[in-house]
């Protein structure tokens, strides 16, 4: 359990003071995959690195298993840091070394002999698949791999905690889906809590089951990714569900009798059949699509689409639970924002 | 001077001089730049890593006045002019080595001169490791020694490689000037047998040696570097 309470943290710059965390109060339970989704200069970095106190909260507490991580000496917090361990954008390999003693670093700064940590890092290779890679330097692999390398280096120490600060940015769509793969197989397998930062929606609606929307420094929004995503109440959120412009705005658009319907589709097999037009014919609901944005990934459908349906409560209601009945797929209804 | 060269009288007479006094004086000039080289990286390197530590962003923040005071004796140090210290340094040379005159003797002023150079080398190579990495070890728990031994160095070796290589030329420059003040070596031939005797071609082939010695350590430093760095290996 990861608990931040009232963490806030300003930072003092030669152009005076700039808060990055207003009053941040979150808390992720064992085993989850939570994500903090915000634009760029949210403060997701710095609030991901008040957890293992890279950065240090200028006030309010951080408690992970009921520790108070701001209590710890020195010494305790390295101990405990192998516990909370972390991947970056950058990867952040030593370029210097092999795989093989990239992985072994972490046992190496505990204190592992050699031998054990070069057998520990073998088979995180492996679990990872790039037992092959071993003797090969960082600057020969792709990012994907050395993205990869970095897992097993952060799954090194048997730790609690993985945080992902933007792990996915630096990489392809393609090896972006391998590498969430992996991270949800890793929280599957060994039940390791995991935190994701990042500013793609995507990479939140494949793998997280909470998210946090922060904004300008404090938390807009937070709880069960699908409820978030299919109702966002602040601005924040809605700015990131609704990327081509406010959900009001279209609101405006279709007049009084409009209502709006956010179909989410995580991985159903929706594509083969034209869902939108047999609602039509059968149901005789006509719905505009008034935005879309879908993905394709082995043969399984992900993504959102926002439906315009003129009509009165009672068709919308009809119209939710014809779409619902698709396997994968949730609906509902977007209220326009009151201020 | 340079007529002196093409004159097969001036060499028949250097001939002896080269013959019978050159391999001693290189001799000489390797192990005073070696041995002043070792110890001024010992001095200098440890100075390097803690202006890079104990800088007020550094992983491991030390005093501010005493950052200030080690960077205004090391500026300080660097800006006398090498002859002035080699003089200056006269005192303290008396006492580790017993006298002020000699090859050995030369060792404490070389030393002395080196040292605040290497720190500042030593100091901008490990500015340039990615303080991503830094963050990196820090994120797995690696306290400050474990941060240098295993980060920090490891990652700028390369970069140390071809720093210590302008080092070791540079001392081996600062050899040939001690030939002034009695130390030994190339420097010394080529201004007692060389300059003082008006035999330039002695002083010509002294210094012809000495940028064949310096051809040398830069090549050898610039090939290690390369092979040192497996950022290069894709």
């Amino acid at each position: 359990m990861i608990e931040l309470d009232h963490v806030c943290k300003t930072f003092t710059g030669s152009d005076g003071q700039v808060d990055a965390l207003k009053d941040v109060c979150l808390s992720v339970d064992d085993g989850d995959i939570y994500g903090i989704i915000g634009m760029s200069g949210a403060g997701k970095s710095t609030l991901v690195r008040t957890i293992n106190l890279l950065e240090k909260p200028t006030s309010g507490t951080v408690r992970v298993d009921g520790v108070d991580m701001l209590s710890l000496s020195p010494a305790q917090l390295r101990e405990k840091r192998r516990e909370i361990t972390m991947i970056f954008q950058s990867f952040n390999l030593l370029m210097q070394r092999t795989c093989l003693k990239n992985v072994c670093f972490p046992l190496e700064l505990a204190g592992m002999k050699p031998s054990q940590a070069k057998k520990k890092a073998l088979e995180l290779l492996d679990t990872v698949g790039l037992k092959d890679k071993a003797g090969a330097y960082p600057a020969q692999l792709s990012g994907g791999q050395q993205q990869r390398v970095a897992i097993a280096r952060a799954l090194a120490t048997d730790p609690k905690v993985l945080l992902c600060d933007e792990a996915t940015s630096a990489l392809d769509p393609g090896t972006t889906h391998s590498i969430l793969e992996l991270i949800r197989e890793i929280n599957a397998k060994l039940g390791i809590t995991v935190i994701v930062i990042t500013h793609q929606m995507s990479v939140v609606e494949s793998i997280c089951r909470h998210v946090a929307i922060l904004d300008q420094g404090s938390v807009a929004e937070a709880g069960e990714v699908s409820e978030v995503f299919s109702n966002p109440k602040s601005h924040a959120a809605r700015s990131l569900v609704f990327p081509e412009g406010d959900v009001d705005d279209l609101f405006r658009d279709g007049g009084p009798n409009e209502h709006l319907i956010r179909v989410v589709f995580d991985g159903s097999q929706a594509t083969s059949e034209p869902l939108i037009a047999h609602m039509a014919v059968e149901k005789g609901i006509e719905a505009s699509i008034a935005y879309a944005s879908m993905r394709e990934i082995s043969g399984k459908t992900y993504g959102s689409v926002l439906l315009g349906i003129a009509g009165t409560e009672e068709t919308v209601t009809e119209a939710i639970s014809y779409l619902t009945q698709k396997e994968n797929v949730t609906a509902r209804e977007v209220k326009p924002y009151v201020q | 001077m340079f007529s002196e060269l093409f004159s097969s009288e001036a060499w028949a007479e250097a001939l002896p001089v080269i013959r019978g006094q050159f391999l001693l004086a290189t001799w000489e000039t390797l192990y005073v730049t070696i041995l002043s080289t070792f110890f001024a990286v010992l001095i200098g390197l440890p100075l390097g890593i803690i202006l890079v530590t104990g800088d007020e962003k550094g992983i491991h923040p030390l005093p501010k006045w005493l950052m200030k005071t080690l960077n205004v004796i090391i500026n300080l140090l660097r800006s006398i002019p090498f002859l002035i210290l080699m003089i200056l340094v006269f005192p303290l040379t008396r006492v580790i080595i017993g006298t002020t005159v000699g090859t050995t003797a030369t060792i404490v002023p070389l030393v002395i001169a080196a040292f605040p150079f290497i720190a500042r080398l030593a100091e901008t190579s490990l500015r340039e490791v990615n303080p991503n990495s830094i963050e990196m070890a820090q994120s797995l728990g690696a306290g400050t020694m474990q941060i240098i031994a295993k980060v920090m160095i490891p990652e700028s070796v390369p970069l140390l490689i071809s720093n210590a290589t302008t080092a070791i030329t540079t001392i081996l420059g600062y050899t040939a000037m001690s030939g002034i003040i009695g130390g030994g070596g190339l420097g010394k031939i080529a201004i007692n047998y060389g300059y003082y005797r008006y035999r330039y071609v002695i002083m010509f082939a002294a210094v012809i040696l000495l940028v064949i010695l310096v051809q040398i350590f830069q090549s050898v430093g610039n090939k290690l570097a390369l092979l040192s760095d497996k950022r290069l290996k894709a």
